[in-house]
């Protein structure tokens, strides 16, 4: 078992460096250059002015050398400097880290409590009004961007109630419950959209194992029906699911960044938004890569997961 | 009272199916007396599994017993509620499935799932149950019994998993055991040791046993009495030795005649039933055997014959042949 993980270990360094040269390599091919933009800040700036900037940043070198210095540093925790700031890019991503983490893994939560149930509660009541309702419902889902129903969230009770949700940011140490009533919508409303695939393949792989020979050994037992699904169908019928969550990680990610600009969450999306208006390289390629590095880890963690839930892959 | 373990009463069940309903099985009656085991034979899709599932009600949606009755010591199976036919399950009537690969839980332990009927309908703790597994385990002749409880199906071989099904379906001593061609997807040289397990067993706990089965060898060795069923209907029941003696159906000869004799002279080609086995969506007016039948007459297609004895204990659906 360890063996396994440190091959797995192992066998993510080839991905993260390929992933790291690709996020450093499309930062500088975008439109746009950090040193304009700090020059259009100060009227007399002059020609000279611009190398020096340069030269004082390290844009000056050649790109692969700036290529193997950051990637030097990044091997030892060290990510660069803010071009503006002047702050360490680790400090500025753990600053921003764990209230990303906290989003995600809320919405995770979220996502799990509704898309299980019903996705289980769709298969065994196949093609009853509830199952149409589900379904329905979570087609919704998938065709509606989070960044909309996020908009609508925003909009619509402030002009109907006159109320809207919190957008004031509070530690969650300080203030768990401030901070959960802040975390809660946006939670939501991710956790939601990844619910819509989660349920429909929760209800396809339980009505393929309520199929199975082995439910109808457990029905011969004498069994009730909710223990037949929860001891004997829940399990084989999560594997597949499983899988699927690692597989939804970078969407979860993704929808993160946009929701944390809706709803003035100060995690890592609003970090990259802002680094990335002020095209601030090295923090941009941080987050890029601590988030490869995060959805590498979950897809780990799934592939070890299925250790304990399957136990035919167990002892490869 | 009838005084039979089981008895069916003209049961019929019909599936919903992309070409219409189709009938399964029509107008069973058979029944199973305290300690004796009924053999049931016929070809593939003569309704033989649905018949044995019926008994348990566990042929899943598509299917609906039409009519019927299912009485096990004086109850009727079909009337009673949910709850009642599970207090039976895995109790007094257990079952053992064809394919043991596919019957047992790929993700629970092997003690898991023989413990479970133990904990369910005798009430004890889970510590206890395993307790029970283990012996059970022995019982049935695996190896290490008791260390191999935490171990799942995948570990164990075919016929291995088919000994774990066994003390499963032993595990609260049933009045009757309904085996559904228990050795069928297992090595030739593992089928006679499985079978002869299940007869032993059954035997000291003086449980009934329904064995199904294509197999007359296998009849002929273990049952005490046997019913042929042809597209759904029991065409023939007897006593295993007056069936040997003296088959009465032209199916059953069919059947008979397709089994190597020992006496066979070398080179005697075997013969096989001629014709398909019945479209059970579109079945000829009459006898259903009638295409395939070398003895037909005309009478024969005009109603399906009735079950008449023709021994003692002894009943054929034919009109009679020369
Ligand atoms: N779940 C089902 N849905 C639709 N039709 C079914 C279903 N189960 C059984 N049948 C029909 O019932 C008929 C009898 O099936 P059954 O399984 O009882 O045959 P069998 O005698 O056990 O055959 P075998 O020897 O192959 O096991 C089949 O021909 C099939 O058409
Ligand atoms: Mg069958």
């Amino acid at each position: 078992m360890h063996a396994y993980v440190i091959r797995r270990l192992l066998a993510l360094i080839p991905t993260l460096f390929f992933a790291s040269l690709i996020v450093f390599v499309s930062m500088r091919v975008i439109p746009g250059d950090v040193v304009d933009l700090m020059l259009a800040q100060n009227d007399i700036a002059t020609g000279q002015d611009r190398e020096r900037i340069e030269a004082s940043l390290g844009l000056d070198k050649p790109l692969h050398i700036q290529y193997v210095q950051w990637i030097g540093g990044a091997l030892v925790g060290d990510l660069g400097h803010s071009l503006w700031q002047n702050t360490p890019v680790t400090e500025l991503i753990l600053a921003r880290l764990p209230i990303t983490f906290e989003l995600g893994l809320l919405a995770l939560f979220v996502a799990l409590t509704v898309a299980i149930p019903i996705g289980i509660y769709s298969a065994l009541y196949q093609d009853t009004a509830g199952d149409y309702i589900a379904r329905s419902f979570s087609l919704l889902m998938l065709a509606v961007p989070s960044f909309w129903l996020g908009t609508l969230v925003m909009v619509f009770p402030s002009v109907w109630w006159r109320w809207s949700p919190p957008l004031e940011f509070v530690p969650f140490f300080e203030d768990p419950v401030r901070n959960l009533a802040h975390m809660l919508v946006p939670a939501i409303l991710l956790g939601l959209s990844l619910s819509a695939v989660t349920m429909r393949m929760t209800r396809t792989t339980m009505l393929e194992v309520l199929r199975q020979d082995y439910i109808r050994t457990a029905r011969a037992k004498g069994l009730s029906e909710p223990m037949v699904v929860l001891r004997h169908a829940l399990r084989n019928g999560l594997i597949p699911v499983v899988t699927l969550i690692g597989l939804q990680a970078p969407l979860l990610i993704g929808g993160a960044v946009i929701l944390e600009q809706i709803f003035v969450v100060p995690g890592m999306g609003l970090l990259l938004l802002e680094a990335v208006s002020q095209r601030d390289y090295p923090v941009i390629s941080g987050v890029f890569l601590i988030v490869g590095v995060g959805v590498l880890f979950i897809n780990l963690a799934v592939d070890l997961s299925y250790g304990w839930l399957d136990p035919r892959v167990r002892r490869r | 009272m009838s005084g039979h373990l089981l008895s069916i009463e003209d049961l019929s069940v019909t599936f919903r199916s992309e070409r219409g309903p189709v009938r399964a099985v029509h107008s069973v009656s058979l029944h199973v007396d305290e300690g004796e085991t009924l053999a049931i034979v016929g070809e593939s899709g003569s309704g033989k599994s649905v018949t044995a599932l019926s008994i348990l009600r566990l042929i899943g949606d598509a299917g609906r017993i039409d009519r019927g009755r299912i009485l096990f010591d004086g109850r009727d199976l079909l009337t009673l509620d949910k709850a009642g036919i599970r207090s039976i399950r895995g109790d007094r009537i257990s079952m053992i499935f064809q394919e043991p690969m596919s019957s047992l839980n790929p993700v629970l332990t092997v003690g898991k799932q023989v413990a479970e009927p133990i904990r369910l309908h005798r009430g004890k703790s889970w510590a206890q149950a395993m307790e029970d597994a283990a012996e059970l385990l022995e019982r049935v002749a695996i190896p290490d019994a008791r260390e191999r409880l935490g171990d799942y199906p995948h570990q164990f071989s075919g016929g291995m998993r088919q000994r774990v099904m066994i003390a499963m379906a032993l595990a609260c001593q049933p009045r009757l055991i309904i085996a559904d061609e228990p050795t069928t997807a297992l090595d030739v040289t593992v089928q006679a040791q499985i079978l002869h397990l299940l007869k032993e067993l059954t035997r000291e706990l003086r449980s009934a046993l329904i064995l199904i089965t294509h197999d007359l060898g296998v009849v002929a060795r273990y049952a005490d009495r046997v019913a042929v069923m042809y597209a759904g209907r029991v065409v023939e029941t007897a006593p295993a030795r007056a069936l040997y003696a003296r088959p009465s159906h032209p199916y059953t000869l069919g059947l008979m005649a397709s089994i190597p004799g020992l006496d066979a002279p070398a080179g005697t080609r075997l013969p096989t039933i001629r014709g398909q086995p019945p479209d059970l969506a579109n079945l000829p007016e009459g006898c259903p055997f009638v295409p395939r039948c070398p003895h037909a007459r005309a009478i024969c297609s005009s109603a399906v014959p009735p079950l008449e004895p023709v021994g003692p204990d002894h009943l054929r659906a034919c009109y009679g042949f020369e």
